[in-house]
């Protein structure tokens, strides 16, 4: 058999195929080719094959077939075979296969092997296992491995220690403690760690990095707080000490390493106070002292405020990070803006006043070109606003509204209305900033706004006047954002004398015919623009304008529909909350059969009256709705089926409706998650 | 993705090397995930990551992870790390790693890694372990590489010979 082609051969043929049909036909050829190659037990080629094989692996196509052969490379005596063997095992088996437990012994023999390199960079692969199940082998199976874990502060080797440190580590970190008798357990890993801490100090006079390192990654126990001046002692060394090229990063001395002991810091000084102490001043310095003209100083002071944060620092410290954060937002450099604003997120609660400080910088990334930027800037101004600053900050954030993109505006909506309805100076602000934003994001608002902007609008009595003026002209300008068409139907049904009238004190009034308000709610009805839920809106306004109007001849014509309208209403549920998710589910779908049941048993015809009704509202689409406002008031529902009940049209209805969001084109989907409502009822 | 470990200073749950067009490059673990896992994720996140402008941001929130990617020429390099981590050191950790290539391969180029994924993959090993950085002198990643390599070319010289001879 000819010896198999060497892989870059095979990495150039397979990139000339010029289909993924011609790529996959290659290396079904080459894996038949293998195959019969492991077949036939070939020593010398083995590791040639199953380097092919890693390759195909990495482009998606099964390799399984060559675990068992990674294995006799591992176990062969030839460098070259144990290096791929490993690198093989690494990325084609993992912990869930009993395959690997057959290396142990291979792993255990190669521990002592008389080159260290062979050693060392076991460690990858000792790392890639040292899960669960592996460890419990490695453990459990007499403690062997567990007495070669003792025995490495002795090896000398420096690129040994610290691999198998950070391994045993880890392998006493992943195995749940039903495996190991706890106090086994603690004292292998104090024994160890003590033993290297020792002989690191030893070792630190010559500064090598690299054992420091990992020496640090042990540390990771709560037993080591005693340490903590130890390690503020390591890390100004670090900072003060000279220029060494090899572990340099622009200027700053090991970057890496000054990272994570900042990280272990934080764990040892994050509930104790002592510990917290001993670290102020270090972390004073490393943050006034690090040089921030590249990423690299940037991402130690980052993590030196994170540090700040999670200890029990002193205010000014803390006060010293938030102002680090701050010059983080006035950095050119998009990630650093980005950092700066996740972590002020996170510390707006705990450090308000810290944060406020630095509103002017927050709200200009508002103007950022970058979406996550302007997203975070935007809930993070929301946490910002205060009584105070209310007026300012909105009309910043009524802007972003007018200019941010479609997937914001829903969000921004309604962190509007809720900072506005919080901390609004006064009632008539209030009102201009909802129609301010009804007017400019009216299609993205979320649907159960409509109820509770219509309760707002009820409560300040003052207002109406103005409120029913201003949604009027609105109106009139613009009827295709649906939420701002309803609102305003159901103002001028319940205000519309004050409409007419022309009384407005806040504002110039208009002069306005009864007809001319007919006309506009009649437009709605027939536009084709309007929602079904909308046409429902401006149908009760016209009915309740037959109270309040004098000319009332007009709205007969729609006397015929008032048998459907004033149906008996079913049962209604109470909604707990208004929010979204429960709006119709309890009214619409709870119990759908005894609704029907409740309604249907005269088998009623549909009469004219019915249908006129359904015409009006568009053919079969189901309109159902039911909705509760906040306090209690009464609901509209909108059935269809016949009988007359006969109801006088003095009972007053409050009737905010709320609709499934499919009917809102432009609403955002959150929705409802329940099944689409029942077909109708007759 | 969940896993308790030690909670060290970085916890790196992957990286992924891909090219403009989507095709992986070079992939690294951290955690245990069966194979399909890995093929799943690698599709999401290689979309997601493309899909990206160039001039956004370099980190992005997926599913309960934070990425952290750089596009270097024709290769995109992405990390996945937790939410407590760094993303700045993680984005100097590419870089160093990318020196690194360089470094070995001299003046290194897609191709490169292309043709030569497993000295690709010692070197990230002998650089990163477990998923954070183990040895941060440039110097001593390089010197170990290249004793590793004197070793495998001792170890493979005897037999070109014999071949040559053609005793094999």
């Amino acid at each position: 058999m000819p010896a198999p082609i060497r892989l870059r051969e095979l990495i150039r043929t397979i990139r000339t195929a010029r289909t993924q049909a011609e790529e996959r036909e290659m290396i079904q050829k080459e894996c038949a080719a293998i195959r019969s190659s492991f077949r036939e037990e070939d020593n010398t080629y083995r590791c040639r094959n199953v380097a092919k094989l890693l390759y195909m692996h990495m482009l998606g196509y099964p390799a399984h077939f060559g675990q068992l052969e990674c294995l006799k490379l591992i176990a062969s005596q030839k460098f070259t075979d144990k290096r791929i063997g490993y690198l093989g095992a690494m990325l084609l088996l993992d912990e869930r296969q009993d395959v690997h437990l057959l290396m142990t012994n291979c792993i255990k023999n190669d521990l002592n092997h008389s080159t260290q390199y062979v050693q060392a960079w076991l460690s990858a692969p000792w790392a890639a296992w040292a899960h669960q199940r592996c460890a419990e082998t490695w453990l459990g199976g007499g403690g062997e491995t567990a007495e070669n874990l003792k025995l490495l502060p002795e090896k000398k080797g420096s690129s040994v220690c610290r691999p198998r440190d950070q391994e045993g580590a880890r392998v006493d970190g992943d195995v749940p403690p039903s495996h190991q008798k706890p106090a086994q357990r603690e004292e292998t890993t104090v024994n160890c760690l003590e033993l290297q801490w020792k002989e690191i100090l030893g070792l630190n006079k010559g500064r090598s990095g690299s054992v420091l390192h990992t020496s640090v990654v042990l540390l990771m126990l709560s037993h080591f707080r005693k340490l903590v001046p130890q390690l503020v002692r390591i890390l100004k060394n670090l900072i003060m000490s000279g220029y060494s090229p090899e572990h340099d990063v622009s200027g700053i001395s090991d970057p890496f390493l000054q990272v994570r002991i900042l990280r272990l810091l934080r764990i040892l000084g994050r509930s104790d106070d002592d510990s917290s102490e001993a670290m102020n001043d270090i972390l004073a310095q490393v943050a006034t002292n690090t040089e921030t003209s590249k990423n690299v100083g940037n991402a130690i002071l980052y993590e030196t405020v994170l540090t700040i944060m999670d200890i029990k620092s002193e205010s000014g410290l803390r006060v010293l990070a938030i102002n680090i954060l701050g010059r983080f937002l006035l950095n050119n450099d998009k990630n650093i803006r980005y950092v700066a604003l996740t972590s002020l997120l996170k510390t707006v609660q705990t450090d308000h006043n810290a944060v406020q400080r630095h509103r002017s910088t927050i709200v200009d990334c508002l103007k950022d070109l970058d979406v996550s930027i302007k997203r975070r800037a935007m809930e993070l101004s929301f946490a910002l606003v205060n009584g105070n600053n209310i007026r300012g900050m909105m009309k910043e954030l009524l802007y972003f509204l007018d200019s941010c993109d479609p997937d914001f505006k829903a969000d921004c909506a309604s962190g509007v209305f809720h900072a506005a309805e919080k901390y609004a100076p006064s009632k008539r602000w209030h009102i201009d900033t909802i129609m301010r934003v009804l007017t400019t994001a009216g299609s993205y608002v979320r649907d159960d706004s409509v109820p509770n902007l219509i309760q707002l609008i009820t409560n300040s009595v003052e207002m109406h006047a103005y409120t029913v003026q201003r949604l009027y002209k609105a109106l009139l300008d613009d009827i295709s954002q649906q939420p701002l068409v309803q609102v305003s139907s159901w103002c001028i049904g319940e205000y519309g004398d004050l409409l007419v009238s022309g009384q407005c004190e806040e504002e110039e009034p208009i002069q306005v015919t009864e007809d001319e308000v007919l006309d506009v709610l009649e437009g709605l009805l027939v536009s084709n623009m309007s929602s079904p839920v909308t046409r429902g809106y401006s149908l009760t306004a016209i009915m309740k304008l037959s109270t309040r109007f004098s000319s009332i001849n007009r709205i007969k014509k729609y006397d015929h529909m008032r048998p459907a309208l004033l149906e008996r209403m079913p049962i209604m549920e109470k909604t707990a909350t208004n929010g979204p998710t429960e709006i119709v589910q309890t009214n619409g779908e709870a119990e759908p059969s005894s609704l029907e049941s409740k309604t249907l048993p005269p088998v009623t015809q549909p009469t004219s009256q019915a249908n006129d009704l359904l015409d009006l509202l568009g053919g079969n689409d189901v309109v159902p709705v039911i909705q509760t406002a906040p306090p209690h008031k009464a609901c509209l529902c909108w059935r269809r089926t016949a009988g007359p009940t006969g109801r006088s049209l003095s009972i007053r209805w409050a009737d905010p409706c709320s609709s499934p969001a499919r009917v809102h084109p432009h609403s955002p989907a959150f929705l409802l998650d329940g099944p689409p409502l029942t077909a109708p009822l007759q | 993705m969940k896993r308790k470990r030690l909670n060290t200073a970085l916890n790196m749950q992957f990286m992924l090397l891909f090219s403009r067009q989507g095709k992986l490059r070079l992939q690294k673990w951290y955690v245990p995930l069966s194979d399909k896992e890995k093929k799943k994720i690698t599709r999401e996140l290689v979309q997601t990551v493309l899909a990206r402008k160039p001039k956004m941001c370099s980190f992005l929130e997926w599913r309960d992870l934070k990425i952290v990617y750089k596009r270097y020429a024709s290769l995109y390099f992405c990390c996945a790390i937790e939410n407590q981590d760094n993303e700045l050191i993680t984005l100097e950790i590419i870089h160093r790693y990318v020196e690194l290539l360089d470094k070995y391969f001299g003046s290194v180029c897609e191709l490169d890694i292309i043709f030569n994924f497993e000295k690709a993959y010692f070197i990230l090993d002998e650089f990163l372990l477990g998923g954070e950085a183990q040895e941060t002198s440039k110097k001593n990643v390089l010197k170990a590489i290249e004793q590793a390599d004197l070793l495998q070319e001792e170890a493979e010289t005897p037999r070109s010979v014999l071949e040559e001879i053609g005793l094999t």
